[in-house]
């Protein structure tokens, strides 16, 4: 009884949806802070982000001529479930009891959801804007995924284990990947970057060329919750690095009695993804949106090559160092 | 993908005024575009051979809201011209000052929004943020942000005291600061750089052959520039190198627009620390004699051109207005094609164009090809006959 209500807790309450929600409008604030003031902006109020999401869900929902609208309301509710399952399986305050070995392939593949998401919203809206945004997105999603995958599942090379929470558990014992690992760490990240389509890799989205892109037909509850979608993506992908490279939540040594240490390892995980955003914050401020040709360009000839080489070095370290 | 059509305007977020581009694209490569102009057209020539010299003036400021100051002052130029005035060397320098200014204030904007085509918001933030001193610096000066009214026929309305000479000149250095730092932003920042070489590329045959003007003109190293060749107010006194590039690309463009920003700030400076004492305008009569003039004037765009024909009176007879916009629009439509999707905002932006500006009407007959005048009658004749059709669907 206790376990079962133990796991509703974990799902609904903490860490699961709610505090994810909050938090990830909590990030997002302090995302758009950071960057309106390196840019000498004021920035928006602190409940800014929960009161666009309220406002657009009152706003009225328009449905294009001759689009399928179920689908259209269905398509943003999966991609905001599919990242939300994905942070389910990251460890936020210890190893996540629904951890299994093979959840790391998982949340991968559930946070490229979004994309493929965004595709067919593009693809469905009969909006030329949308269609070649859509068709953007799904061509970056072949862009930066292998190199991102390439530089997730290394770590899980040199832990031997498919795990998140085992890969923590064996940083705990030795070192942080991001030390063993630095190229990954920076092919991750930008990685990530790309896949929250955010500046330089804003591409499906450019304002200026394609309006909104795949959003340019989202009104109402499926903008918002489309919305809601990427800040979620937001809180599980800084999660997942700081799971995969930082150490994730674990301490070096265990504290007693267990929920003060359950307790430092959130404050842990917190420092940790907001370090993250700040960097992301600041790769976004710093560049200008480069074109689909070119990120293909840097994509497959430097992302892939350096993440190659990354699990190069992994294999080489794995054989000379054979781990306890 | 086979080849789409992709209708960028008349509203866009790209565009900041109305404008039609039919972008025939295959994938992502342009093939062809055709371009829709005229959305906006206003009048205004028709307007200002309707009012007398004071009058048009403000009118004629009106016609841009960022270079409001060179077409009052190109009028006025040609308007003197006409009537053989020579103003005061006071009123010289304040225009120039003021022209300077207006220039930096535009080149400024157009960085900003050059930026934002590419997504690189942080610098166009940081460019309007500095704008902001320029504009404090006009408004000291003649009490306005957008449009000065400073130019009168015969000199300028307002003197400068001491005090705003020295606050202008206080702000000076803080501005050298920062068009220095943007040089340097603008010639190793790598997502710019890699949005800006080689795009929209235009070789100096091909300036010339379509009649490119101002810093589009000079990014291909066509060394045209009117305050040189053609020198008018202060322009013959003051010290100033014309900035040219080589390259002949959106990259170019945005150097030469860099440079000229610090060649403005060594204008003002000199002018500032020079400037003649003296009255600030000359009588000037109501009416001028018959004659026709081309006044011409090195807008933050471009060359500038207002024909003028008076008969006497003391209206203007014919105004005809050439924007530079109008003279770089040709330049565009060309090196669109073979270019990729992403890069027509930045290519458009290129030229800072100034659409509403360019508005004219000219009623073409399609068989024949005979250009020619409609009455007002006609036209909303034409106009219920198109209601009409819009009823029965």
């Amino acid at each position: 009884m206790t376990d079962s209500l133990f796991l509703l807790v974990y799902i609904f309450l903490f860490p699961g949806f709610a505090f994810l929600i909050l938090y990830a409008w909590a990030l997002s604030f302090l995302d758009r802070k950071i960057a309106a003031r390196m840019q000498q902006r004021v920035g928006p109020p602190f409940y800014q982000p929960f009161a666009d999401f309220i406002k657009m869900l009152a706003k009225e929902v328009i449905n294009p001529r001759g689009v399928d609208w179920r689908l259209f309301d269905a398509i943003p509710l999966v991609a905001l479930a599919a990242v939300m399952t994905a942070f389910l399986y990251i460890p936020v305050t210890g190893a996540s009891p629904l951890a299994f070995p093979g959840d790391l392939v998982v949340v991968l593949y559930l946070l490229s959801l979004p994309a493929v998401a965004l595709f067919l919203l593009g693809w469905l809206s009969r909006n030329i804007f949308a269609a070649i945004g859509g068709v953007r997105a799904v061509t970056m999603l072949f862009i930066y995924e292998v190199p991102f995958f390439l530089a997730a599942l290394t770590p899980a090379l040199m832990a031997g284990s498919w795990s998140i929470s085992d890969i923590v558990l064996w940083q705990q014992k030795n070192l942080w990947f991001v030390f063993l690992q630095p190229i990954g760490f920076v092919v991750a990240l930008v990685g990530l970057q790309a896949k929250l389509e955010r500046t330089p890799f804003d591409i499906p989205e450019a304002e200026t060329e394609v309006i909104a892109g795949p959003w340019t037909e989202l009104t109402g509850r499926r903008l918002a919750l489309m919305d809601l979608c990427v800040q979620v993506s937001l809180v599980a992908g800084s999660a997942l690095i700081v799971a995969l490279f930082l150490g994730g939540p674990a301490l070096p040594w265990t504290l007693s009695p267990p929920w003060l240490n359950a307790l430092a390892g959130f404050l842990l995980f917190l420092i940790k993804t907001l370090a993250i955003i700040l960097i992301l914050a600041s790769i976004r401020v710093a560049t200008g949106r480069i074109r689909i040709d070119q990120l293909n360009d840097i994509g497959w000839k430097y992302l892939a090559g350096a993440a190659l080489v990354q699990v190069g070095i992994a294999l080489v370290i794995n054989y000379l160092w054979v781990t306890p | 993908m086979a080849e789409v059509v992709i209708p960028i305007g008349p509203q866009h977020p790209a565009l900041k005024e109305p404008v039609n581009f039919r972008i025939i694209a295959d994938g992502e490569k342009i093939v062809r575009l055709e371009l829709d102009l005229s959305y906006n057209h206003r009048g205004i020539e028709k307007a200002a051979e309707q009012r007398n010299f004071i009058r048009v003036l403000p009118l004629l400021e009106r016609v841009c809201g960022i270079c409001s100051h060179s077409h009052a002052t190109n009028f006025a130029k040609g308007v003197e011209e006409i009537m053989a005035l020579e103003i005061p060397p006071r009123a010289r320098y304040i225009r120039t000052i003021i022209a300077e200014l207006e220039r930096m204030h535009s080149h400024l904007l157009w960085l900003g929004v050059a930026a934002h085509e590419i997504g690189f918001n942080t610098l166009f933030m940081w460019t309007w943020r500095d704008r902001e001193a320029v504009q404090d610096t006009l408004e000291e000066m003649s009490g306005n942000r957008v449009h000065y009214g400073m130019n009168e026929i015969g000199g300028v309305r307002r003197d400068l005291t001491p005090a705003q000479i020295q606050a202008a000149l206080s702000r000076l250095p803080v501005l050298e600061e920062r068009v220095r730092q943007y040089r340097q932003m603008v010639e190793s920042e790598e997502t710019l750089l890699m949005r800006f070489r080689g795009v929209g590329r235009l070789s100096k045959e091909e300036v010339l052959k379509y009649g490119a003007v101002g810093p589009t003109a000079r990014a291909s190293g066509v060394d045209y520039d009117v305050r040189k060749d053609d020198p008018y107010l202060a322009y013959a006194e003051v010290p100033f190198n014309v900035v040219t590039d080589t390259s002949g690309d959106v990259y170019g463009r945005t150097r030469v627009r860099v440079g000229e920003l610090g060649e403005s700030l060594k204008i003002v400076r000199y002018c500032l620390e020079h400037i003649p004492e003296g009255p600030i305008r000359a009588d000037a009569p109501h009416t001028a004699p018959e004659g026709e003039t081309l006044s011409r004037y090195e807008a933050p765009r471009g060359e500038l051109a207002h024909f003028i024909r008076t008969n006497g009176t003391d209206k203007a007879e014919r105004i005809d207005i050439r924007t530079p916009t109008l003279a770089n629009w040709t330049s565009v439509a060309v090196c669109l094609v073979n270019q990729n999707l992403a890069d027509i905002p930045v290519i458009v932006a290129a030229i800072d164009p100034c659409l509403s500006c360019t508005s004219r009407l000219t009623v073409v007959n399609r068989n024949d090809g005979t250009a020619g005048v409609i009455t007002f009658d006609e036209l909303r004749r034409r106009r219920d006959r198109q209601w009409d059709r819009q009823e029965l669907r």
